[in-house]
């Protein structure tokens, strides 16, 4: 089966666990993190994972778990394919 | 990682704070075999090919939409201009037939349907003759069909019989929706070298070198541009071309990258990237503020067109190589009522009518979703028409007017459309008549292709 990637991206103000809890929804959907990187720019708290969803049909139920976890911790939680990001940057 | 974290940064941006979008998937379905001498048939036929052809358009591209993180804002769907298949319907067939196509809009769970067409930039036909009896009340008794109608090209030049009859059709479409503004005009579009392969509304229609079923993407960024221009305040205008450039580069791949996803999904060829800069009412998503930030005090003031013609060609050069098939309108638009930039132009007496024509010469398109003085006769909205018709003509471009001749209000009113057509400030129109010149009718010639001056 193809290799499908997506990015889950956190943004917003820093706080303690955020890790912890967007990774329990990752594990908690047998889902794979291949890369994670992170940084504070100018006090927000930026993470991007790539995440292996090969399989996965529908990733619309897992934004809904992120939503719900983005209203918890007042930040933006999003996951999307990676080749939108590859479109846009390399030709 | 392959792609950097500022990379994801700056698209999770793009999408989420400067409205990022794709503006439409529009799939354009042939209706040619739908004719039939029997109308009742026709009719028929007609709503079962479009139901049928698109009946997952909305719920694929809703699933696409989801899956990248990226909205899709428009599905929508061109057709066959109905005047090619009207044969012998009567008028009241053809206001029947758009009905049926609203009908078919409003079960599929689309917002546009185009191609509500005649194509009479050289001669009017027998169907087209219908169409264009049928347009006003076809116009003002749906509520999501458009209507396109041809009446010049470079190489036919321009039908002035045409150019007179849309004149008056736009008056009796305004006066039939009255109470609401004038509407049906905001879904009429008249053309001078229309393209066939148009995602966008309302001139959107399926021509006749396309093919049984295609599937065409229109972008749309202005926010991301203007952002973009933001963090280059000192920039030469060399150096602003090349942000727009670039940037146009990374909205055309995104869209490219859905439209072929949804294409794929729906097992339909995919056709064309439009890569227009359209604006819409949202905060710094507007055309005019690219202006204003090139340099600018307001949009209409002297150095507009400059402006305007650097943004346009720089927008085409960053899209052109960003996807194969480029095709459409591509460039920006300049409707005014969905764009707050140039309302503002208009409210401060800096945008006028004729800079607003001069505009046109060097954009995509043409005088788009301006509102005009109620009392302005059909000859003039016609004289209005044979200028940017001419301009188009002998720039060997498309140009279209869709302008709005609101019943009851007065230069400097303010109507409200509704949605995505947004609000506009009534503007006045020069009050010397031009009722000879399109009474005389007949055809002004193509024009010569040399000795361009």
């Amino acid at each position: 089966m193809e290799n499908k990637r997506a990015v889950v991206s956190v943004v917003g103000k820093d706080q303690v666990g955020i890790i912890a809890k967007v990774t329990t929804i990752l594990s908690g959907n047998q889902l794979n993190i291949l890369d994670i990187s992170q940084t504070i720019l100018q006090d927000f708290f930026t993470m991007m994972m790539i995440v292996d969803v090969t399989g996965v049909e529908n990733l619309d139920q897992l934004q809904q778990q992120f939503d719900e976890l983005s209203e918890e911790l007042g930040l933006k939680i999003n996951i999307q394919l990676e080749e939108i990001f590859k479109a846009m940057h390399r030709i | 990682m392959d792609i950097a974290l500022n990379e994801m940064l700056e698209t999770i941006r793009m999408i989420q704070m400067e409205n990022l979008d794709i503006r439409t998937v529009t799939m354009g379905i042939s209706l040619y075999d739908c004719a039939d001498s029997d109308f009742d048939k026709m009719n028929q036929k007609v709503y079962h090919k479009i139901t049928n052809y698109a009946g997952e358009l909305k719920e694929v591209a809703e699933k696409v939409e989801k899956e990248y993180g990226i909205p899709i804002i428009n599905k929508r769907i061109s057709i066959t201009p109905i005047a090619e298949i009207l044969g012998n319907a009567t008028k009241e067939q053809a206001i029947e037939l758009a009905k049926t196509l609203d009908q078919a809009a409003l079960t599929l769970g689309i917002d546009f349907i185009g191609g509500y067409s005649a194509l009479v930039h050289k001669g009017i036909s027998k169907g087209d003759q219908t169409l264009l009896d049928a347009l006003p009340e076809a116009l003002s008794e749906t509520e999501r069909v458009c209507a396109s109608i041809s009446v010049a090209s470079t190489r036919s030049g321009i039908n002035m019989d045409a150019v007179g009859k849309m004149g008056m059709i736009m008056k009796e479409a305004a006066e039939r929706t009255k109470e609401r503004n004038g509407l049906a005009c905001a879904k009429l579009v008249v053309f001078c070298n229309p393209v066939e392969d148009n995602p966008f509304m309302a001139g959107a229609f399926h021509g006749a070198g396309e093919g049984e079923v295609v599937l065409n993407v229109g972008v749309s960024g202005p926010g991301v541009v203007l952002n973009a221009l933001k963090k280059h305040p000192e920039a030469d205008l060399g150096e602003v071309s090349d942000v727009i450039k670039k940037t146009a580069f990374k909205i055309t791949r995104a869209g490219e990258l859905i439209g072929r996803e949804v294409a794929k999904r729906l097992d339909v060829p995919f056709g064309i990237m439009d890569l227009s800069l359209a604006p819409t009412n949202a905060l710094n998503d507007s055309v005019a503020e690219i202006l204003e930030e090139i340099g600018l005090k307001r949009v209409g003031t002297h150095g507009t067109i400059a402006a305007l013609a650097l943004m346009n060609d720089a927008v085409k050069k960053g899209g052109a190589m960003a996807s194969s098939y480029v095709g459409g309108l591509s460039g920006a638009f300049i409707p005014v009522s969905e764009d707050n930039g140039m309302i503002q132009g208009i409210v401060d007496h800096s945008l006028t009518l004729p800079k607003l024509e001069a505009m046109t010469s060097v954009c995509s398109v043409g005088l788009d979703m301006i509102a005009l003085d109620g009392d302005v006769s059909a000859s003039t909205l016609s004289a209005l028409i044979a200028d940017e018709m001419a301009i188009g003509v002998i720039n060997k471009k498309t140009t279209a007017v869709r302008v709005i001749p609101v019943p009851g209000k007065k230069e400097g009113d303010m109507v409200e459309f509704g949605g995505l057509l947004g609000r506009a400030p009534v503007m006045g129109v020069n009050g010397f008549g031009s009722e000879k010149l399109i009474s005389r009718g007949g055809r002004i010639p193509a024009p010569l292709q040399s000795l361009i001056n």
